[in-house]
């Protein structure tokens, strides 16, 4: 079988002057990359993370102009003039954001791969929508694959999260009920 | 039991945020891919497109003249080669003569930038010399020729195994009632979110350092050392956090070398991360595996007699597979009492990504049909499949028929725990048409017995280093995969120390900077890395307690809430801080080491290496279902899991290894699938992978997965630490047997193979024989059967039949050592 070449992409600059989690960013870049590219290999904000690079694993999410966008299917052209919201933006100074507290409470981050584009997500549906139920959270999180939770504890944190966003306290991690036994004591 | 306490726990048992969540939910835990070094250049592998052929030859002068490329390796550079078990090293870093599989890695460029790299790989011209490819096992077990490889038990078999403890076809003769199965559990992959990733590097420090997403820095170690020429004392393998292994992580591979070599050859920092397809062909991943099963039970029901034979599809190389092979028969044992067991394993070699451990290694394909099997025994008795499981549970302490030593045993209070939940007993087979309820209980090992080269050294160690300021720092080589070892390690270090769990700084992962844990696989990191990390700590508290001068016997010292003080006058005591500085002041540096190596297995012939563990987990699950009968759709209305977890170190932590462990399941049960078909003839025809992207493997996404209601069992296990055991793999055993159980309760007829999609649903729906399956199991010439008769039969753990191996140590320790 004969393998095809591929072609070369342009190797033309690109100046790409934008706003990165509310601070302004200005550089030339390869005009052939990602938003995902730009900003893990030339802002190394690694913190947004790679899982399939073809918009299906959501690990990559970030908020473009207030919509939910997979950047690693943002093309950099596009991005000129544009304000990105990534997971290092959620912080505010040393504060956790309540999802990222929530998150840490709940066991909802196990390897913690998936997590960037789950809070980017949660937060993105959160600042819509702070009451949102648990339908709504698992409607919205459905481009988000984890493979390490079964998203169930990261339901919980997202809702935790907009309780605290709504100034109503926290609910304490649901734990598993404990009994005690053993197989020839019972 | 290790670590034994009699105060209430200060860190145990308590809801607390893990030690490394903060990295996790910022963003700032770095990842095997998050790495780059200045002056760092790209590596991209050129991969075979045909699924079987010789090389004839390699063209890389149009690569070498791309501009930007550094270097081009192939096989030459690789002649030797490796693998993660002994007895299988049969890979080479890139393909030398020959390609087994479509994306086998037979070229790689080096770049200084990634497309270009890809770019290049793309113009290397290899010419093949195609071979017949072999598909499947049936096809691997008719062609004995040409041989994918040129080793293992004769034509296209690479391991074939036969034992016979007790005699079973006598056993079946005289039982009340036997029964005849076939069952099919398809193959299926880890898919971790992280794509592999290494990064090599010279490092000031005179050593080749190899950064790798990798669940098993110690075997990379050792592989690179052997492939690389270089001494593993001038080797270091980091293994930073992983973003998922699942087992897809845990055997040494051709892109970690090859980095390391591109490396050594350009003298600059080499990195590759794969693409999501490429992960795919690392694979790995569950072996498809073929069962048939004959059981003889007496009128109450009680196993006489069970046989069960496996056909594994190991695809191209050996990876775990022997050990794979051992697995898929090793574990039938330690749930019910079973009389008489005759167990017959084959794996093939086929043209396909080579086959290896994934959660439950082995165990999940015969812990199906079992479970299902039993289920149909019960329904012909006229018994409860829930009381049949309580009745027939194997009892604590006992040596089963295949000479497993299991202490304490959690399945009764599983089992009884999830019918209490669900309503099974006034639910169970009263749903109504449509609606059904299964139920399925398993068990799993916690760590195997026995190292996977033979050494009498450690299976984890542990080091601490206690500083004045009060901070402790633990070493350790576990790898952290996501599961949480890092904060079972800092967990069990602040409960013996008595202090802040935060106070406890790990360091883990680095070959160079802590001892030997041999990885994050069969569940061994708690309970192996645990008992090692108490060990330590206890020395620790032994030093501290012996310079502490309060003036009182040592018995009478304790330690909590980072003071150190009288038990018996808890306000006359010092800080932990400074009870540190009067042990330095008093015996120098206070550092301490723990380790831990298993308990010696009671079996003794040759195969009885893969099955003893220190301790045995213990799961039930019952599952909920609606079917639709028009559709075959299957939804998952609920699931009730039980999980005998020994001691929970952290319940958030171990609910989320419960129900990650559900989910996982759940994909395997109901759509997940390692699959391959051939390109029609204008394309090749070769065998590819059916769907290598995350979009067309079909995994559980957040509106498939249905409510888990999560009941732990304590029943502290001696040999863990503070009594605990496993819970990474356990809990996804029971849930495709218990799911197929459900089904035929919903709509009675029988889906016995997994995944159970729809299509097999109707097809089941349809048939006179209300059934979906496989109802043969292909000519297999066993070797002469080991026999080796059960403790209660008269054996010694010896077959009678093969040289007693307990008087020979020295022809073990050759046979396990041959590479």
């Amino acid at each position: 079988m004969d393998l095809v070449p591929l072609t070369t992409p342009s190797r033309e600059k690109l100046r790409l002057a934008f706003t990165v989690n509310g601070e302004p960013r200005d550089l030339v870049v390869e005009s052939y990359k990602t938003l995902l590219e730009v900003l893990r290999e030339d802002l190394g904000l690694t913190g947004t993370k790679h899982g399939c690079e073809l918009g299906e694993c959501g690990a990559c999410a970030v908020i473009l102009d207030g919509e939910l966008v997979l950047s690693c299917l943002v093309a950099a052209v596009e991005c000129p003039g544009r304000s990105a919201t990534t997971v290092e933006g959620l912080r505010q100074g040393p504060e956790l954001h309540p999802l990222q507290q929530c998150f840490a409470d709940h066991g909802a981050a196990q390897c913690g791969y998936c997590t960037p584009g789950m809070l980017v997500a949660a937060k993105w549906l959160l600042d819509r929508n702070p009451r949102a139920t648990r339908g709504e959270i698992a409607e919205a999180l459905s481009g988000q694959i984890c493979r390490c939770t079964g998203y169930l504890q990261i339901f919980d944190a997202v809702e935790a999260a907009g309780r605290t966003l709504r100034g109503e306290p926290a609910p304490a991690p649901l734990l598993p009920s404990v009994h005690r036994g053993s197989t020839n004591g019972r | 039991m290790a670590g034994s306490d009699p105060r209430p726990f200060n860190v145990l048992g308590k809801p607390l945020r893990r030690v490394d969540a903060l990295g996790k939910v910022t963003g700032d835990t770095r990842f095997a891919d998050d790495f780059a070094m200045p002056g760092m250049l790209y590596l991209k592998l050129s991969r075979s497109t045909v699924p079987h052929a010789r090389i004839a030859a390699i063209d890389v002068s149009r690569a070498l003249a791309v501009d930007g490329v550094r270097a081009v390796l192939t096989g030459k550079d690789f002649p030797v080669p490796f693998g993660i078990l002994p007895v299988s090293q049969d890979e080479h870093a890139l393909c030398l003569d020959k390609v087994r599989f479509v994306g086998d890695p037979v070229a790689a460029v080096v770049a200084t930038e990634e497309l270009i790299a890809e770019e290049a790989a793309a113009l290397i011209g290899v010419t093949y010399e195609p071979l017949t490819t072999i598909a499947s096992p049936e096809e691997a077990l008719r062609v004995p020729e040409p041989r994918i490889h040129d080793y293992g038990d004769g034509g296209n078999v690479h391991k074939a195994v036969a034992f016979d403890f007790g005699d079973v076809p006598a056993a079946l003769a005289s039982a009340h009632l036997v029964v005849e199965d076939w069952f099919f559990y398809q193959g299926n992959t880890h898919l971790a979110l992280e794509q592999h990733a290494a990064l090599a590097y010279l490092g000031t420090d005179e050593r080749l350092t190899i950064v790798s997403s990798t669940q098993t820095p110690h075997y990379v170690h050792r592989a690179a050392a052997k492939v690389l020429g270089v001494p593993a004392s001038r080797i270091r393998v980091i293994a930073p956090p992983q973003g998922g292994g699942f087992g897809g992580k845990t055997d040494p591979f051709n892109h970690e070398i090859v980095a390391a070599k591109a490396a050594m050859i350009t003298g600059r920092p080499v990195k590759i991360a794969l693409t999501r397809e490429e992960v795919f062909y690392c694979h790995r991943g569950r072996h498809p595996v073929l069962m048939h099963m004959r059981t003889g039970v007496d009128r109450a029901g009680h196993i006489v007699g069970h046989s069960i034979e496996t056909l594994l599809d190991g695809g191209a190389y050996g990876s775990y597979g022997v050990a794979s092979t051992f697995y898929t028969g090793a574990l039938e044992t330690v749930t019910y009492r079973i009389d008489r067991y005759r167990f017959r394993g084959c794996r093939t070699f086929t043209n396909k990504p080579p086959c290896g451990p994934k959660r439950g290694h082995g165990t999940p394909q015969p812990r199906f049909g079992l479970e299902v099997h039993i289920d149909k025994i019960c329904e012909k008795l006229g018994l409860d499949p829930a009381q049949w499981r309580i009745d027939n549970a194997l009892a604590e302490g006992s040596l089963t028929a295949n000479w497993l030593k299991v202490r304490t045993i959690g399945l009764v209070p599983c089992v009884e725990a999830v019918v209490a939940a669900s309503g099974w007993k006034e639910r169970f087979r009263k749903l109504g048409r449509g609606r059904g309820l299964g139920i399925a209980a398993s068990s799993y090992l916690c760590g195997a017995g026995l190292p996977i080269y033979w050494n009498e050294m450690p299976h984890s160690g542990v080091q601490l280093l206690l500083d004045r300021s009060g901070s402790v720092t633990a070493f350790c080589g576990a790898a952290e995969v996501g599961q949480g070892s890092d904060n079972v390690l800092a967990a069990l270090v602040a409960e013996v120390l008595g202090i802040d769990i935060l106070d406890v700084k790990v360091v883990t992962g680095d070959t160079a900077l802590g001892p030997v844990d041999l990885g994050s696989y069969s569940s061994r990191v708690t309970l192996m890395m645990g008992n090692a990390a108490v060990e330590a700590a206890q020395r620790a508290r032994d030093r501290l307690a012996d310079a502490a001068g309060l003036g009182i016997p040592l018995e009478r010292i304790a330690f909590g809430g980072s003071r150190v003080f009288d038990a018996s006058d808890p306000e006359k005591g010092i800080s932990f801080a400074e009870a540190v500085q009067r042990a330095e002041a008093k015996g120098g540096t206070v550092g301490t080491i723990g380790s831990y190596r298993p308990p010696k297995a009671p079996g003794h012939y040759k195969g009885a290496g893969v099955g003893p563990s220190p301790s045995y987990s213990y799961s039930a699950a019952v599952i909920e279902v609606a079917v639709e009968e028009s559709t075959g759709i299957v939804r998952v209305e609920k699931v009730w899991i039980a999980h005998d977890i020994g001691r929970a170190i952290n319940p958030v932590l171990v609910r989320g290894q419960v129900e990650g462990s559900v989910y996982m399941a759940l994909g395997e049960a109901l759509m997940e699938e390692q699959a391959f078909r051939r390109l029609p003839p204008r394309l090749s025809g070769a065998l590819v992978h059916q769907t290598p992207s995350m979009l067309e493997y079909k995994s559980l996404a957040t509106l498939d997965m249905p409510a888990v209601e999560t009941i732990l069992i304590e029943n502290p296990e001696p040999n863990g630490p503070f009594g605990a055991k496993e819970v990474g793999q356990g809990p996804l055993l029971p849930v495709p047997p218990a799911l197929a159980n459900a089904v035929y309760d919903a709509v009675r007829v029988r889906v016995d193979e997994v995944p159970i999609t729809p299509e097999k649903v109707l097809a089941a729906l349809r048939s006179s024989s209300a059934r979906f399956g496989p109802s043969k199991f292909p000519a297999v010439s066993w070797p002469e059967a080991l026999i080796v008769p059960p403790p209660w039969e008269g054996g010694d753990g010896n077959a009678i039949n093969e040289p007693k191996r307990r008087e020979r140590p020295e022809r073990r320790r050759a046979e396990v050592a041959k590479p």
